[in-house]
């Protein structure tokens, strides 16, 4: 069956060859062996400057200028009023009080769904990276069935989870019949936070998990035999070999997961869509909103956010590479 | 037959900690399995199955007769109680506490029975038509050719553009280029979240805004996989290079004739990554694509559940057929995914 399928791919690969070589070999002439590098580099240089290098610096335009309009000589310049009607709070423990109380909602929301998603996250990988890294039988299959979620896209996680989670959902028949009360999971606010940090962990843990594994799986084996060798105990072989060995890689698990929870967006805009309330609005979703759902689209505000979310964000990045930079020196 | 389960460190015995592993382990499949599983019962359940509480766990549908005299089908049920139980019975309408029934072999008499002593009549069926209709109403195809579109083209051009990069980068010794370099990798830092503003402006300008190009360019040029390739092909040995450009070979021959296919795997560990992203890709896709015809696959499930908030029969189909593609590649590819993304530690 798949015998047409390499044909037909080989068949295009000689096909692109030849589409490419006469030109490629007159570029080659103009400019020299050496210098063809660049018209190599040229395709994805040009992307690059085009949706990432020229971005960056438009989005400082956009963060200082007002209105709904999208290009930038429509705008009008306001200094720095977008960051000053985020940050205008008379009291910052208190959303209420804020000029934009749902940005600071946003941004609390934000804060401890990081706090708990990473942490119960990077808990419950580590506890299945040890588990996994026993020497059990069907380990391959074990370890993609913690893997399997990773793969599924946050749109079907969502779904999954919505049906079990329904007020007539099988969760809540299963806690009937054990005689225990119902709840309408998405639609009480503390449940429904609970829900996006579980669902989100359930999704996303695998992926961790298999970092932590192939860290584990690093330790040489020497190691262990010496400690058995010296009659030491399981908790003191896990505290003093497993741990230490393993810190490199639990940072850079604990900081890529960190990276990731603060722009988490995808499968909770579809389960709860910041709901009830704002009750699970995380920042990315207000920048979403403020920016193309909702009429006018304040283009100059969701700038702004997105740099104070970038500016968290460089933090923890330069965060990771003091880590393993430490890391890799001790 | 079980001593495959209690093989232990070599210690020989199941102790504590073995049973926790494996009630651990357990739990687990039936924590990350179940709720597909129960997605997929659910998608051959019927609507009015589905609407059912509690829910059973297999697609059972109650069982309907014609019965002489009456137009619509009638609801088989099977009588549990009271003088006419053991019989099975089709019920024509219900009215307080009883129901009025009828002997489908025996039209003419009327029953009266109380709506405890009856149970529904049920068998297994598979409601396939949640499936056919998808294709036939809503459009399904088109929905699965866009997101294939976009998967496949952003694909090809992502492995191309980020081949020729890494290839530049690791094999040609110019001025500028650890600049280059430095400036790509320095974007892994950079989230594309963060930019989406001027992103939009960007690809608006270019009029792409409404079309597959609009989501498919912004994201070709991936810092992870110029990174990925360029680390591969600095292991091929250059003077491989150097004898084929003895036989006067051009460049363009080195790169795709001889440096390509030896980067193989690392290809490979790209294709796998990038048919990962794009098949699953949301929230730019939401942003780009606004007209329904254009819609991928996650927007046209997203629009769904938001409008057919009751609809779920078709809902959980499109959920089975959109997980389908990523699973099944999953369950080939597993070990190859597995590895690609712990080498590369990115998903």
């Amino acid at each position: 069956m798949l015998a047409p399928v390499t044909s037909a791919a080989s068949w295009l690969y000689a096909a692109a060859f030849d589409l490419f070589e006469r030109p490629m070999l007159m570029l080659q002439k103009m400019t020299g062996a050496q210098r063809i590098a660049w018209v190599f580099l040229l395709p994805n240089l040009l992307i690059f400057s085009l949706f990432t290098f020229l971005p960056i610096i438009l989005n400082f335009f956009y963060a200082t200028t007002g209105s709904d309009r999208i290009l930038l000589q429509d705008r009008p310049f306001v200094g720095m009023a977008n960051f000053a009607s985020l940050l205008r709070c008379a009291d910052y423990l208190n959303p209420n009080s804020c000029e934009r109380d749902i940005f600071w909602r946003a941004v609390y929301n934000t804060g401890w769904f990081v706090v708990l998603q990473v942490g119960f996250m990077v808990a419950f990988s580590l506890l299945t990276a040890l588990v996994l890294n026993r020497n059990i039988p069907f380990r391959g299959f074990f370890r993609s069935v913690f893997f399997y979620p990773v793969l599924l896209s946050p749109v079907v996680v969502a779904l999954i989870w919505k049906w079990i989670l329904q007020r007539y959902g099988v969760l809540n028949a299963a806690l009937e019949g054990y005689g225990l009360p119902v709840v309408n999971w998405l639609v009480e606010g503390d449940w429904a936070f609970f829900w996006i940090v579980f669902v989100s962990i359930w999704a996303h843990m695998g992926f961790y998990t298999l970092i932590l594994l192939a860290g584990l799986q690093a330790i040489p084996a020497d190691v262990y035999e010496a400690a058995e060798m010296d009659g030491a105990s399981k908790w003191r072989v896990f505290s003093r070999i497993t741990m230490p060995l393993l810190m490199p890689t639990m940072v850079v698990v604990l900081v890529l997961s960190l990276i990731r929870a603060v722009q988490a967006f995808d499968e909770i805009f579809v389960l709860t869509g910041g709901g009830p309330g704002s009750a699970t609005l995380l920042i990315l979703q207000f920048i979403y909103e403020t920016g193309f759902a909702f009429r006018p689209q304040l283009f100059g505000l969701a700038a702004a956010a997105s740099l104070l979310m970038a500016a968290v964000l460089f933090a923890l990045t330069l965060l990771q590479l003091r880590a393993t930079r430490k890391s890799a020196e001790g | 037959m079980f001593s495959f389960l209690t093989r232990t460190r070599g210690r020989g015995r199941f102790d504590l900690t073995d049973w926790l592993t494996w009630i651990y382990l357990f739990a687990a499949i039936f924590l990350m399995f179940g709720p597909v599983a129960w997605v997929a019962l659910s998608s051959f359940k019927t609507e009015a199955a589905l609407q059912e509480y509690p829910p059973r766990l297999l697609p059972l549908a109650p069982v309907t007769t014609t019965v002489e005299g009456h137009e619509e089908p009638l609801q088989l049920y099977r009588v549990t109680g009271g003088e006419h139980e053991g019989r099975v019975l089709a019920q024509i309408r219900r009215i307080g506490l009883m129901a009025q029934m009828v002997d489908p072999e025996n039209p003419d008499e009327r029953l009266q029975v109380s709506i405890n002593d009856r149970q529904p009549v049920r068998e297994f069926a598979l409601a396939t038509e949640n499936y056919s209709r998808l294709f036939q109403r809503f459009n399904f195809m088109l929905y699965f050719w866009n997101s294939v579109f976009i998967t496949v083209v952003a694909t090809i051009i992502t492995v191309l553009f980020n081949s020729m990069a890494a290839f530049a980068l690791s094999k040609y010794r110019f001025r500028g280029r650890t600049v280059v370099f430095i400036l790509i990798i320095a974007t892994l830092m950079i989230p594309p979240t963060i930019n989406l503003i001027p992103i939009y402006m960007v690809v608006s300008q270019l009029g792409l805004v409404n079309s597959p190009w609009g989501v498919i360019w912004p994201a070709v040029a991936t810092p992870t996989g110029v990174f990925l390739l360029r680390q591969y092909m600095l292991t091929i040995p250059d003077d491989l290079l150097d004898a084929a450009r003895m036989d006067h070979a051009s460049e363009w021959r080195v790169y795709w004739k001889i440096v390509l296919p030896l980067s193989a795997p690392a290809l490979a560990v790209l294709v796998i990554l990038s048919v990962m992203w794009r098949w699953n890709e949301f929230l730019w896709p939401l942003i780009v694509l606004n007209r329904q015809e254009e819609f991928t696959l996650q927007l046209a499930l997203n629009s769904f559940q938001g409008e057919l908030q009751t609809a779920w029969s078709s809902l959980l189909a499109m959920t089975m057929l959109t997980l389908l593609p990523i699973t099944i590649v999953f369950a080939f590819l597993q070990k190859y995914v597995t590895q690609g993304i712990a080498q590369t530690g990115v998903k």
